[in-house]
């Protein structure tokens, strides 16, 4: 990291543990629960998000003394649904069955709160090469988590990663299955992102004591 | 009967929290009071009610494939659909400012009990993702697209009083210190989910005779189309002869 000071270095590495924008600061929990039963839906949404908050905090950042501070909010859904847009026609155009699976959820990250919450937390009052590593330190944070939660997902749910089988066939009864063990269905049902993420949170806190709430 | 169907299905089935866990950055950071949470639920469904048959007059008079026809022939190909979220998110964030500024005017005692959750609701994911859903969803009509804003707010209401009640009384028990918080409302919150999914049966019996209906319109729009085929084809080979 010699490219970058240590205050600027810690921008990127806080979100991805301590400052976890899904387990801590609790921003943006609606697109990591709903997209998770996949893993590959799970990444194609971690670089989507990536690229909106870098780009959008730059934005952000480079206008923030010409926005008036009471339409701050207008200017920045714009800014925000100008990007998504523009990651809702690439998906469409280079990856359409996946688009289609993903459905509204792309157009709902413009109110996906880590954006907005990071544009008004840290853009407004920070210059632009600060503003760019915040954002892409706190998307990552959640692409870690996201890529977390779909990883289990998938493995327990369907057997398979990025649909790919590797723990044997389950009608064949190859590899794991041979011994006896059987896909867990209610892994795919949406009830189980939000106990997912629930014990990534009890893991996070029982390793670190100073994040345990009264 | 379709009003009550779709009522049902939004408010249980389909509810926002629970099925498609819209909504839940301020569901988990404003479900600590009861108070509080009916406040916000009240103003969802206010916003809801106003915004998701806007945006379906949007979706179906500037929107949509074709939607401009009515401006003349010329206009019949344009398909603007690709300026969906940049529509919807403006009409939201300015009736929401609209809806401050009217309330605050004709009613003050509705305006303190809402007035400081509404500039929250213009960023909460439930608002546009009702639009976007009634979208995705092709809804028919204006008051359908009416009655799927009312009910889905309720359905999001009903969820934020039930994780706020069950907030309140859970402070007496003695939850692992780690999870305290955050971690056992995520997990209340799935086991609730997985009691709404028990709903999921009420109305499948419509679903299917709804699919038949739609499968034999589609065939029958097919054989239109290839008779006009053929009256094209036949008119071309005459213009060649």
């Amino acid at each position: 990291m010699g490219l970058l000071s240590k205050k600027d270095a810690a921008l990127i590495t806080d979100p991805l543990a301590d400052n976890n924008p899904i387990t801590i600061q609790v921003l943006g929990i609606c697109s990591a629960l709903a997209i998770t039963a996949q893993l590959k839906a799970s990444i194609v949404m971690a670089i989507s998000v990536l690229f909106v908050m870098g780009v959008g905090n730059v934005v952000i950042s480079a206008i923030r003394n010409i926005i008036p501070s009471k339409i701050r909010i207008i200017v920045q859904l714009t800014v925000v649904a100008a990007l998504v847009i523009i990651v809702d026609q690439v998906l469409k155009a280079f990856a359409y069955e996946l688009s289609k699976e993903l459905s509204v959820f792309v157009g709902l990250i413009i109110t996906n709160c880590i954006i907005m919450g990071r544009f008004e937390a840290f853009a407004l009052g920070n210059g632009l090469w600060r503003s760019f590593l915040d954002g892409i330190g706190n998307a990552l944070g959640y692409g870690v988590i996201l890529i977390i939660v779909g990883f289990f997902r998938e493995l327990l749910g369907s057997g398979t990663l990025l649909g790919i089988p590797v723990l044997g066939d389950p009608i064949a009864k190859t590899g794991l299955y041979s011994i006896g063990y059987e896909n867990n269905g209610f892994m795919l049902l949406s009830p189980m992102a939000l106990i997912v993420v629930g014990i990534i949170i009890w893991v996070q806190r029982t390793r670190n004591k100073a994040l345990i709430e009264d | 009967m379709e009003h009550v169907e779709l009522f049902f299905k939004s408010i249980f089935i389909d509810n926002m929290v629970f099925a498609t866990f819209l909504g839940m950055c301020s569901y988990l950071a404003v479900s600590k009071k009861v108070s509080t949470a009916v406040g916000l639920g009240a103003a969802v469904i206010f916003v809801l009610a106003i915004t998701v048959p806007l945006n379906w007059l949007l979706d179906q008079y500037i929107l949509q494939p074709g939607a401009l026809t009515w401006l003349g022939p010329e206009f019949a190909e344009y398909d603007l659909s690709f300026l969906s979220f940049i529509m919807f998110i403006a009409t939201i964030a300015t009736m929401v400012q609209l809806v401050e500024i009217v309330v605050e005017k004709f009613s003050p005692s509705l305006y303190n009990s809402l007035g400081i959750f509404l500039p929250l609701i213009a960023v909460n994911c439930a608002i546009l993702g009702g639009s976007l859903f009634m979208q995705s969803r092709e809804i028919a009509s204006l008051g359908l697209a009416l009655n799927y804003g009312i009910s889905s707010g309720i359905g999001w209401f009903l969820a934020i009083l039930a994780i706020a009640a069950i907030r309140e009384k859970i402070r007496y028990s003695s939850v692992p210190a780690p999870l305290r918080g955050l971690g056992i409302t995520f997990i209340i919150t799935g086991l609730m989910a997985i009691g709404f999914m028990s709903f999921g049966g009420m109305l499948t019996g419509g679903d299917e005779v709804a699919k038949k209906e739609d499968t034999t319109v589609k065939v029958e729009e097919k054989i239109e189309l290839s008779e006009e085929e053929k009256v094209l084809a036949d008119n071309l080979n005459k213009v060649s002869e």
